[in-house]
Order: structure tokens, then C-alpha cells, then sequence
């Protein structure tokens, strides 16, 4: 029996797979598809202390081995999590975790303030680094101080697991790591979309409605895993890795760099059942190559 | 799941219809018209699956009509007899079919917007309505097609050119301006726009099926919002078929 089970710190998952933000909803999407329960976890889609229509259509753009968005962070808001989605997850045998986000510092911490209410919600992924929300999001997540800032803010009021979700978009990510991590996250996870553009040359127009979006999907997977890799060898704390995951050995490459989990993003569009066959060729891959418990894989790189 | 090809045809303006049967030859799962299926084309090197709407669905078979005009419906309008199809279905809410016996339905179809109607005139048909379908088209369109359709309901043809039927769009054939209890319609967005207003404008109810880029197709990546009375929806969800009065247009 192959062991898949991971810690993120005091947060224990029975194997590294979960879910990106803004890929899977509210979980309830891919309900049909997959039992939730065999996930590790699985992260929701990102939510605001206010309700939020985002950004206006066109909101993607495929490009190769990859795509754009700019959803700008969609959402019903909080209370709308708390009152209609919250009730269906909370009796899941799995960890959901709920993506934070906001334009001001306060409004991430009346986010997390109102998730510590509810009970059973073991953790939050705080959004530094959407690329698509103007006045906010990335901006806290592309210098150290203002990072720092958000985390700080946060930990005072979010008592449990606080995973801080990162940019590509920086200089160094090393830096930006390390002031979160010193500022008191529990975990890392990376990366965010990379900034990116597509033009309609027929239309002499940009694709998306806001010019630039974040890129996710295969296209950035070597990017990200030099990151986690990077990210690895600097910190203390556990980092979650992702960036276009969308097999067991996409997965393994980022555990062998340093990845205590990986969650799996746009791959959930191409094949809703990706997570489920990404854990069992984690499992294949364990008994193939004899490794009686995956985390033993975790940072050899 | 994975369907087969069990016959391709290619029509003489470039477009194809794929029969897709269950390799193992059950029956195909319950889809209603309106509905759509995304399909895998893992062989054209793009990475998203591609939302097509459903020509037909019967008990032995499902039908899907491509016209193939990027990457992926080229690569998928290549496909071979025997080929395996991946494909996601069924998705998305239909065309309203709960019209009483007897009830007047004219379905607006442009381009290959035209395909899922064949579905739908198939069912209303079926439940006793009166079905009349306007196609838009740049040009003739192609005999099969004409063929399969005027099986099913009264067909009326526009042509952009004048080399077939009506010269002129379909708001002003004089189809269109007959009594009419429901319209539904499904092209291009101008087109919609149009037979939306005309027949709003005689309180005629009715329908469009939008088809706003997606990357899930599953109401998850929120990609293919369209503005609505609600606020921003996923057509691939609360759509692609819309009530008028729901859209803002």
C-alpha cells in the first residue's frame, strides 16, 4: 500500500492533490465527474468580502498550450459562500479551502475575519496575485512590504492554516516567499497566472476586454517549476506547487522540486476527471519505481 | 466518454457531419435539443475542448454538424471512419420544447448556427406544434442539409447573394411576419439581435442560443459570461439558449 498522504504543517491532507482557484468553483461543477472525497483538498473559487460581477467578455483567450483569462474575480461575495455554498462542504471526508481575496487590506481581513466564524474550515489561501483586478490583488503581491502588509493583517484575525498564493509576476520570488513567510504564512503556493496579451489581427484588436490576462495551462509549467524549486530551497514552510499540473508525472515534477502538494488548475477544463487519474499515477508511479510513501520524492531535486 | 465515428460526411460548402455512435454500441445517453457536447480534438494541438451543438441525438447515434474554420473543427472535420471522439455531454440548458399541440414555433437559423434546430423542429414536430424554419445563408445552401430539414418542418431560405430562396435576411421574409406563438433562433450575434427585436416588438416570446467563448463548459472558469438581467451568467450553464427577456441586448 503506497502512502500519499502530505502535511501542510499542522494541515494533514491524504494525498497532495487539490484543486487552483477559479478552476473548480465551488467543487459542485465537477461533482458529476468526480467524487470530491478522493481529492486531497480542493481550493474554491476566489471570494470578496463584497459580491463582484468582474470583468466584462471577452474573458479568454486560447493561445498554444495554454490560455488567457481576465474573469476579474467573479463572485457572490462572502455571506453568499457562507450562507449557501459553505453548507454543502463543510461534512466533505476532504479539506476545502476557501481563496481570499480583495482590493484593500481591509477587505481581506473582514473576508478572513467572517471564514474564522466557520467552524470545520481548516484553511484559506490568501490571493496576493490576481493579475486581472485593478487597485489590489497583485499589486499587495509584487513587493515584499506590501505582501507582508496583507499577511500580517490577515494572521491577526484567521486563527488556522494560512497558505499565501504568489505571483510570477515579480523580480524574485524568493523574496517575495520569504517576506510571507515571515510575516506568518503557513504555506506557499505558486504560481499565479503570468501576465500576458493576445492580439486579433483580423479585428487589429486585443482578445481580451481588458488587453492583458493571466496565462495558465501547460505553456507555464517550466516556469513554475523552476519557481517551486526556487521557492523550496528558501523557505521553511511547506510550498504547494502549480502551473499547467495536468498529469502524475506534471505532479512529480514538482514535488521532486519541492512541492509538499500540487493543485491542478486549467487541466480540470480539458478532462473534469484529471485530479482522480493524476492520484492514481501517483500511486502507479509508487509502486513502479517501489516508493513506499510518495512525500519521500518531496524536494530530492 | 468515448464515442466512434461511424460515418463522416462531407458536404459540398466544406462543412461535416459526424455520426458518432457508443463503441460499444449501447444507447447514447439522453441529451435534449439546445443542449451541447464539448468535444476533444487532442490531435489539433490546442489545449481547450470545443463546445458544438447537437445536430441530432436518436437512441444508436449522435450527430454533430462542423463547419471548420479554426484549428481544431479543421483537424476534427479530418477525422476518420473509426476514430475515437472524446467528448463531454450533455451540457447546458435547451431550446423550451413544452408547447401545447398545435402551437406556432418559427426557429431562425444562421450559418451553422442552423444545427441545433434540426433537433429542435425534430421534437416540436413530433409534439404535434406547427414548425416553420428560416436558414440564413451567405449562399446555396447545401442539398443535404435542405434535404434533412424540410423532412422535419416548412423550410424558407435567405440568401446574402440571391442564389437561393429570398434575397435578403431573415427579418424580412415574409415567414417572419406571420402569427407566431415562439421564436427561436440561433447564428451569428447580429442575426439574433435583429429577429429578437422584430419579434419583441410584436411581443412575440421567444429564444436565442448564444455561443460565447468557453474554456469549460462546465460553469466553472466563468470565461463565457454574457450581461444579463441577473447580472453576468455562463452562457455554457444558465445557456447557451437564453429567454429574450433575459438578455440585455
Amino acid at each position: 500500500m503506497v502512502d500519499l498522504s502530505t502535511k501542510l504543517k499542522d494541515l494533514e491532507l491524504k494525498n497532495p492533490v487539490l484543486t487552483a482557484s477559479g478552476t473548480f468553483g465551488y467543487g459542485d461543477e465537477y461533482a458529476d465527474f468526480i467524487n470530491l472525497e478522493a481529492l486531497g483538498g480542493f481550493v474554491v473559487k476566489g471570494t470578496t468580502f463584497e459580491p463582484r460581477q468582474g470583468n466584462d467578455y471577452p474573458r479568454m483567450a486560447e493561445t498554444p498550450m495554454g490560455m488567457l483569462n481576465c474573469v476579474g474575480l467573479q463572485n457572490g461575495g462572502v455571506e453568499l459562500f457562507v450562507a449557501e455554498k459553505w453548507p454543502a462542504l463543510r461534512n466533505l471526508d476532504t479539506v476545502p479551502i476557501v481563496n481570499v481575496s480583495g482590493a484593500r487590506v481591509e477587505d481581506y481581513v473582514a473576508c478572513a475575519e467572517r471564514l474564522a466564524s466557520l467552524d470545520g474550515l481548516k484553511a484559506i489561501e490568501l490571493n496576493i496575485s490576481c493579475p486581472n483586478v485593478k487597485q489590489g490583488g497583485m499589486a499587495f503581491g509584487t513587493t515584499t512590504d506590501g505582501a507582508a502588509s496583507v499577511v500580517e493583517a490577515v494572521r491577526r484575525v484567521w486563527p488556522r492554516h494560512l497558505m499565501v498564493k504568489l505571483s510570477p509576476n515579480v523580480t524574485s520570488i524568493v523574496d517575495i516567499a520569504r517576506a510571507v513567510e515571515d510575516a506568518g504564512a503557513d504555506s506557499v503556493s505558486l504560481i499565479n497566472t503570468l501576465l500576458g496579451m493576445a492580439v486579433d489581427v483580423e479585428r487589429r484588436r486585443p482578445v481580451l476586454s481588458t488587453v492583458t490576462g493571466g496565462l495558465s495551462g501547460p505553456a507555464v509549467k517550466p516556469v513554475a517549476v523552476r519557481m517551486v524549486w526556487q521557492v523550496a530551497h528558501a523557505v521553511n514552510i511547506p510550498v504547494v506547487g502549480l502551473g499547467g499540473i495536468s498529469s502524475a508525472s506534471d505532479a512529480l515534477e514538482f514535488i521532486m522540486a519541492g512541492a509538499s502538494a500540487i493543485q491542478v488548475g486549467t487541466a480540470n477544463f480539458v478532462n473534469p476527471r484529471v485530479t482522480i487519474e493524476i492520484i492514481e499515477g501517483l500511486g502507479d508511479y509508487c509502486r513502479r519505481h517501489g516508493v513506499g510513501r510518495l512525500m519521500d520524492l518531496k524536494g530530492i531535486i | 466518454m468515448t464515442l466512434r465515428l461511424a460515418a463522416i460526411e462531407h458536404l459540398p460548402s466544406g462543412w461535416v457531419a459526424l455520426y458518432l455512435v457508443r463503441p460499444d454500441a449501447g444507447i447514447m445517453p439522453a441529451m435534449l435539443p439546445g443542449q451541447f457536447v464539448e468535444v476533444g480534438v487532442d490531435r489539433s494541438r490546442v489545449l481547450l475542448n470545443r463546445p458544438i451543438s447537437i445536430l441530432n441525438r436518436t437512441d444508436d447515434a449522435l450527430e454533430l454538424l462542423v463547419a471548420p474554420i479554426g484549428r481544431a473543427t479543421k483537424v476534427l472535420a479530418g477525422y476518420n471512419v473509426g476514430d475515437d471522439v472524446r467528448i463531454i455531454a450533455p451540457l447546458g440548458q435547451g431550446f423550451s420544447t413544452d408547447f401545447a399541440a398545435g402551437s406556432r414555433v418559427l426557429l431562425v437559423g444562421g450559418g451553422v448556427g442552423i444545427a441545433p434546430l434540426y433537433y429542435q423542429a425534430r421534437t416540436l414536430a413530433r409534439s404535434g406544434c406547427h414548425v416553420e424554419v428560416i436558414f440564413g445563408m451567405r449562399s446555396t445552401p447545401d442539398a443535404e442539409i435542405v434535404k434533412r430539414f424540410g423532412s422535419v418542418a416548412d423550410l424558407h431560405i435567405c440568401t446574402d447573394d440571391g442564389s437561393a430562396g429570398f434575397h435578403g435576411l431573415v427579418t424580412g421574409h415574409p415567414a417572419f411576419a406571420g402569427e407566431w406563438d415562439f421564436v427561436q433562433v440561433c447564428g451569428p450575434k447580429p442575426m439574433m439581435r435583429a429577429c429578437r427585436q422584430l419579434a419583441m416588438s410584436r411581443d412575440i416570446p421567444g429564444e436565442v442560443s448564444l455561443e460565447n467563448m468557453m474554456a469549460c463548459g462546465l460553469g466553472a472558469c466563468l470565461c463565457c459570461v454574457e450581461k444579463t438581467v441577473k447580472g453576468n451568467v455562463c452562457v455554457c450553464k444558465e445557456g447557451p439558449v437564453f429567454k429574450f427577456d433575459m438578455l440585455t441586448w
